[in-house]
């Protein structure tokens, strides 16, 4: 089982490859990828050093170019792409079916994945995908149940990777806009979600943390409480005189005790997300990761999870690969 | 400038179903109307029935019609209606990519505002494999609308009215709200005709919920970015359906792409069916989505 | 460098206390040199920033009586020091010293840290993440860099620092593992 773990700075691929990631996933710095926060993601050296690093330490990046190329200058994105292939990547995470058939006219050689971001949640979308563009592996939409994942895999050629910790998207990924209603930045069009820029943070004299997101209060946390970060789809809102947390609460997706499961499943790879997240956060899950791949492979149960702490809001969820989280 | 009604995207019963397309076909000034079931494949039973009456009935009032594919497809039942769509020899409208896998080849298919069209490379695709017409996704700003439109192929459609489709998700936020499991939903839906609204913390409407959908609170309205759109080349608008006062709207739009009626007697004349009582155009110009051009 | 300044964490209290009393502004020249001479070894730090390079960011350490104001810049940057977040500052990161510290030397997950509230950004968030992004990759060592700026005396002020680290359990120093 191959662990995809997240990198959102050259620090953080090298604590990934030595906390023994098989593979690390980035993106240049700009806006041809998913987590174009602040302060992070490569420039072209690094991406080049961060490829030769890892490939000497025997393990692979992929390089996400996962938005949605700007309408009249898909330059950026076509030159991350002949970037990323020049520079040694052992595959591109796309996402724009434009994108997709242009690296594969262009770039025939480069191995293509196809993005979480592009919601191929079905056999039929999944073959389509692979059939017209030569994709290899395929993110699943975090919209999926263990029991569905095995049925894809029954009726599919293509690899399959599935996340397994970290934030989680309660929505179909790449098929949101909830955040450019609010901000005017998206996922698809800016690569970033409920950005930082428009977030505020309040704190009345009672200790009370109220957190904005484009002028929206979406979130107030008492004295003592975790304050979770203001994702829309994490928010809290009131509906018919009821107040909560209407899609989803703050938690994020700890499925290590699936693993087996998911193996089971026909699953290839096991994806980490959190580019966004320090090298110290990287270093740790990675490690514990990688522990449960290696007790799978020698057919030892999964340690229980240690990684609390570390989880948003200090709560997690097995999601959608539980059919009740419907 | 040619009008298109989208598919109804809230669950109404058989007979309101049935009521909303009859006086749709005889009494609204629209060119294309587009029908079936979009958000959640459970309501469809409900109404399927009722469709091939509603598909004559429009046809025989001179309009056009298609068929819509779902926005999400998962499950078995849902893939294979998706491949039966096609067998009813209607235009399908795509709003999954998943249907492209089911398209016999050289049939003709239209391109729905939830497939991720974001670019002109997209679009020329879309269109060498057949895509007649394409609804861009709402999120698009007018400069993304110009840049796809001079060069795409095929005529390029925009949203021009209704509660905005924000977000699909495979977890139906009625039922969570209603503390159900989506497997035991008991179709609680039914009992927001045009979506159930979210406020914040501050008390301002935001958003709506709509089962497994979730849209703007606020009402799009195109109307003040006509002229805009028409230069860019844009050749229909997509009005999408309310449970009141929508043959008005239709009527309202036509006199306004005839010169007829100006923006803002549109505007003021629908705003009080329109849902939310309040209407957004950020998504063209504006700084967000949310944002309203002619906001004090 | 004078001792005092190196000797910060080493006795939190006292230092505190003493700071109370004794006035602030000997320390913004040794902070700025040190500053200077980080930025210096990594130029990525203000590449980093990119829009954010010309904001104010308040480093608020919670448990001592000061705030330090810090003003990037690839040759010129500067720490003022002062009792209260200044106005000026575009956005301020306020939480324990230990936390502060942590987060520079990789000890720590910011956005953990973030949840569970010892942390609290105020401000421009967008600036506050760029700068704790820029920090992260450049795995920054407080410890190594306060005792490069001693120089000569290098050598002996390096167990000292081990030692301060043992003994206050502050992290002054890059982890290791990572």
């Amino acid at each position: 089982m191959e662990l995809v773990c997240p990198a959102g700075t050259p620090a953080a691929l090298r604590a990934a490859v030595a906390a023994g990631a098989h593979t690390v996933y980035c993106g240049y710095a700009d806006d041809t990828n998913a987590r174009n926060f602040p302060g992070l993601n490569f420039s072209r050296a690094e991406m080049e050093a961060a490829i030769a690093h890892a490939h000497a330490q025997c393990a692979k990046v992929l390089v996400a170019i996962n938005t949605f190329p700007r309408a009249g200058d898909p330059g950026p994105w076509h030159a991350a792409v002949a970037d990323a292939a020049a520079a040694g990547a052992d595959a591109v995470i796309l996402a724009d079916t434009g994108l997709l058939a242009h690296t594969a006219e262009h770039h025939p050689d480069l191995r293509r994945h196809l993005s979480v971001q592009a919601a191929a949640a079905n056999p039929d979308a999944i073959n389509f995908h692979a059939e017209a563009f030569g994709v290899k592996r395929v993110v699943l939409p975090r919209v999926l149940s263990v029991q569905e994942i095995t049925a894809i895999n029954r009726e599919i050629d293509v690899e399959t990777e599935v996340f397994v910790f970290g934030g989680l998207c309660v929505m179909a990924e790449g098929r949101c806009s909830l955040s450019s209603y609010a901000t005017g930045q998206s996922p698809n069009m800016n690569g970033v979600c409920s950005p930082a820029s428009h977030v505020a943070y309040d704190e009345d004299a009672d200790g009370t943390l109220s957190a904005r997101l484009g002028g929206f209060t979406i979130h107030r946390s008492a004295r003592g409480e975790p304050a979770p970060y203001p994702t829309l789809c994490k928010g809290c809102f009131t509906s018919n005189a009821r107040t909560g947390y209407v899609f989803e609460d703050p938690t994020s997706l700890d499925a290590s005790q699936l693993i087996p499961q998911l193996a089971k499943a026909g699953v290839s790879a096991l994806k980490i997300e959190g580019r966004q997240r320090s090298r110290a956060y990287v270093a740790k899950v990675v490690r514990a990761f990688r522990a449960a791949t290696d007790a799978l492979a020698a057919g030892r149960p999964i340690p229980p999870g240690t990684l609390a702490a570390l989880t948003e809001g200090q709560s997690a969820t097995t999601g959608a690969y539980a059919k009740t989280w419907r | 400038m040619d009008l298109t009604v989208g598919p109804n995207q809230f669950f109404w019963g058989a007979e309101t179903w049935r009521d909303f397309y009859a006086e749709l076909a005889d009494e609204a000034p629209v060119d294309r109307v587009v029908l079936g079931e979009l958000v959640c494949s459970k309501r469809l039973p409900f109404y399927q029935a009722d469709i091939p009456g509603a598909v004559e009935r429009l046809q025989a009032a001179g309009k056009r019609v298609a068929l819509t594919s779902l926005a999400l497809v998962t499950l078995k039942r849902e893939r294979k209606l998706m491949a039966e769509l096609f067998e009813t020899g209607l235009e399908i409208e795509v709003n999954d990519l998943t249907a492209l896998a089911h398209l016999p080849e050289g049939a003709a298919f239209g391109v729905g505002p939830l497939v991720n069209c974001y670019n002109e490379g997209t679009a020329a695709w879309l269109a060498t494999r057949g895509a007649g017409r394409i609804c861009l996704p709402p999120e698009l700003p007018l400069t993304s609308v110009t840049a796809i439109t001079a060069a795409c192929p095929a005529p390029v459609e925009v949203w021009g009215w209704g509660r905005l489709p924000l977000a699909i998700s495979g977890r139906c936020y009625h039922a969570r709200l209603h503390d159900r499991a989506k497997d035991n939903c008991q179709f609680v839906c039914d009992t927001d005709p045009d979506g159930r609204e979210v406020e914040t913390l501050d008390g301002q409407p935001f958003l709506a919920v709509n089962g497994v959908q979730t849209l703007s609170a606020a009402c799009a309205n195109a109307a003040h970015q006509l002229g805009p759109l028409r230069n860019a080349g844009v050749s229909a608008l997509r009005l999408s359906p309310q449970s009141a006062g929508f043959t008005a709207v239709c009527r309202d739009f036509r006199a306004l792409a005839d010169g007829r009626m100006s923006a803002a007697e549109l505007s003021a004349r629908n705003l009080p069916d329109a849902p939310g009582g309040a209407y957004c155009d950020g998504f063209l110009t504006g700084m967000s989505g949310v944002a309203w051009s002619q906001a004090g | 460098m004078p001792d005092s300044a190196v000797s910060f964490p080493l006795a939190p209290r006292p230092l505190a206390a003493g700071l109370r009393v004794l006035p602030l502004f000997p320390l913004a020249a040794p902070l700025s040199l040190l500053a200077r001479r980080v930025i210096a070894a990594n130029p990525g730090l203000i590449e980093r920033l990119g829009v954010y390079g010309a904001c104010r960011f308040a480093i608020d350490p919670t448990d001592l009586p000061l705030v330090l104001l810090l003003h990037p810049h690839p040759s010129r940057a500067r720490i003022t020091v002062h009792r209260r977040p200044p106005a000026e500052a575009d956005t301020r990161i306020a939480g324990p010293l230990a936390a502060l510290l942590g987060l520079v030397h990789g000890t720590w997950d910011g956005d953990a840290l973030f949840f569970s509230r010892d942390l609290v950004i105020e401000g421009d968030t967008g600036a506050a993440l760029a700068l704790r992004n820029a920090i992260d990759d450049a795995e920054l060592d407080l410890g190594a860099e306060v005792a490069g700026l001693a120089g000569p005396m290098r050598g002996r002020l390096a167990p000292l620092i081990g030692l301060a680290e043992r003994v206050t359990r502050l992290p002054l120093r890059r982890t290791r593992e990572v």
